[in-house]
């Protein structure tokens, strides 16, 4: 070791067995398709999901037009949720990520501080915990007008504490860690120790927690606008699904299909989850 | 004995300041919504003079200052004064504590349903680890664990009661049919059933996962070999000493999910018309009935919080380590 800044602790993924997995392969075919879809809406569906463009109730394969068919006022089904997957993921996505950096910041505050800090931030955690995430959603709400930014800034708000405890436990063990003594000892400042040492160590844990995240995100955010709590101007897969339960026992292809769209993403996205935790789990055989 | 007298006393005093501190973010909250109390009344009586407003605002005590305001809130939230309903005209207890009933029965009959469910489920996964019943068993929990709550119910409205019509597609009790005693109860079940079916549906997967994760460990440790070695049976091993520790785990994370399971109520009740708490959330938040919104915060978290001191105790008396 001639040179301090060189040595990068790094523990590198394994990935091999899980690659073979064909479940894990066909998760993450099917989610980067979910994005490719919200990311090309427009060019997959050019009708817009709000216009009435056809007959209204036609069925799914019916009419050539509509390949997923039309709902009461003959909105294209297909479109919408095409274009629905945007707000859908934008806000699973964004919820996430305000989660993941309120939960890193608490959490890895109070793993690498300790004693009054960590009691302190552990108890702030534990009372985002033990309010219902719905419930404090719905009440966060009722502050603004629904918009998404509000939506995602609710769901975050309310999905932090676990990654605050995941971020917590990492950085309790790590702080013993040999290189983390070593950095101390070279003199560096704590911010680095906890930006560049720690927080590399610590970010695949997390990651893996933001990839839950998501995928309640996705999950909390269509029961939002199922619950027409949403913005009305704006097309997502629960909004689509609420729409469909005036006609649910008539045309319930309505909700059906909406409904399909969500649970094959956050199936996806749990299915991706599930195998990176393996892989990073040390008594796990899968990896 | 005493060692649980200890555990139930350490775990309330660290419920006092997640109490406050509750308290604290709902009186923010209150405070950050548009319009307060006054602004409803005035709304609601058609129309009210700045005189009069202010004096109401004198009245209630919206002028004072901010620390004296939440120590009135502090004060009334523990002498269950969660403030007045503008939307019923009545004490928000009383509101809330009339819709209580309903969305506990479907919380519990949910609840038994997903946990008894999910440990046999997982129990079964975790006896035929890695082979086909297993791998069967994990992708169908994997799969309702995806679901969101409200989808799974207007698709078994679909089957079970548009299509096979076994039963009703919503409300707590058939309208109009004054039944009594037993044919009255019969039709309260009827009733239940498919809400409490789409509602546990993610708490069973979440079980489901827990209680095969955690009869994996548990049959890996040293105890369980030594009972085998000592010749017991292996149908004993695996409940007695195999179940029982496993259900460790999965009791602290059930009552954990009480608040998540009380979030998936609100929205299942929106789905099947049922007459309670969520429902008067959902008005509550169209009437802008704040008071009501927050009541309903605060007295669930407390809830949450007694449940998980009960679970404690819960815990001691299942794990002998504890205990000891």
């Amino acid at each position: 070791m001639t040179d301090a800044t060189l040595v990068k602790p790094h523990r590198r993924l394994r990935l091999p067995k899980s690659l073979k997995d064909p479940l894990f392969v066909l998760a993450v075919l099917v989610f980067t398709a979910v994005i490719f879809m919200a990311i090309f809406a427009d060019v997959i569906a050019p009708t817009d999901p709000q216009d009435m463009v056809n007959m209204p109730f036609l069925w799914p394969f019916q009419d050539s037009f509509s390949p997923l068919g039309t709902d009461q006022l003959g909105r294209d089904l297909y479109s919408g949720i095409v274009h629905g997957s945007r707000s859908t993921l934008a806000v699973g996505f964004s919820a996430a990520i305000f989660g993941l950096i309120i939960g890193t910041a608490v959490g890895a505050t109070g793993g690498y501080f300790g004693g009054w800090i960590d009691t302190l931030l552990m108890r702030l955690t534990e009372i985002f915990q033990t309010m219902p995430t719905m419930l404090l959603i719905i009440v966060l709400l009722a502050i603004g007008d629904p918009s998404i930014p509000l939506i995602a800034v609710a769901i975050g708000l309310a999905a932090w504490p676990m990654i605050a405890r995941l971020a917590r436990a990492e950085f309790k063990a790590l702080r013993e860690a040999d290189f983390v003594m070593a950095a101390k000892s070279l003199g560096y400042p704590t911010s680095r120790i906890i930006l560049r040492e720690i927080l590399p160590n610590a970010l695949p844990t997390l990651v893996v927690g933001a990839s839950v995240l998501v995928a309640n995100g996705i999950l909390l955010e269509s029961a939002v606008s199922f619950l027409n709590l949403g913005d009305p101007n704006v097309v997502s897969w629960g909004s689509l699904i609420g729409n469909g339960r005036t006609q649910i026992r008539s045309e319930w292809y309505l909700s059906a299909l909406p409904g399909l769209a969500t649970v094959l993403t956050v199936l996806s996205l749990n299915i991706i989850g599930d195998r990176l935790t393996d892989i990073l789990n040390p008594r796990s055989k899968v990896r | 004995m005493r060692a649980i007298g200890k555990v139930i006393l350490r775990t309330l005093l660290q419920a006092i300041p997640t109490m406050l501190g509750i308290v604290l973010i709902s009186f923010i909250l209150l405070h950050l919504m548009p319009g307060d109390a006054v602004d409803a009344i005035a709304g609601m009586s058609g129309s009210a003079s700045q005189e009069t407003m202010h004096a109401m605002r004198e009245a209630y005590g919206l002028n004072d200052n901010i620390v004296v305001q939440f120590w009135n809130y502090i004060t009334g939230v523990f002498s269950l004064n969660f403030g007045q309903s503008i939307n019923y005209s009545a004490p928000v207890l009383d509101v809330i504590m009339e819709r209580l009933p309903a969305t506990l029965i479907l919380m519990l009959s949910a609840f038994v349903l997903a946990l008894m469910t999910g440990i046999l489920v997982g129990w079964g996964m975790a006896v035929f680890a890695g082979k086909w019943p297993d791998r069967l068993l994990t992708s169908g929990s994997l799969l309702f664990y995806s679901a969101p709550n409200f989808w799974v119910g207007l698709m078994i409205i679909v089957v079970f009661s548009a299509k096979l019509r076994w039963f009703p597609s919503g409300g707590a009790e058939s309208i109009g049919a004054s039944l009594e005693g037993w044919a009255w109860f019969l039709d309260r079940l009827h009733h239940l059933v498919l809400p409490s079916v789409a509602l546990a549906a993610f708490f069973m997967a979440i079980y489901a996962r827990l209680t095969r994760a955690a009869m994996l460990e548990v049959l890996r440790q040293d105890y369980i070999r030594t009972a085998a070695a000592k010749g017991i049976h292996p149908v004993v091993i695996q409940f007695r000493h195999g179940l029982r520790n496993a259900l460790i785990p999965v009791t602290t994370v059930a009552g954990l999910h009480l608040g998540n399971l009380l979030g998936g109520a609100v929205v299942v009740e929106t789905v099947f018309n049922w007459p309670g708490l969520g429902r008067l959330t959902m008005s509550a938040l169209a009437a802008r009935d704040n008071q009501v919104l927050l009541g309903i915060l605060l007295l669930s978290s407390v809830a949450v919080i007694v449940t998980n001191v009960v679970i404690d105790w819960l815990i001691t008396l299942l794990d002998p380590r504890i205990r000891a």
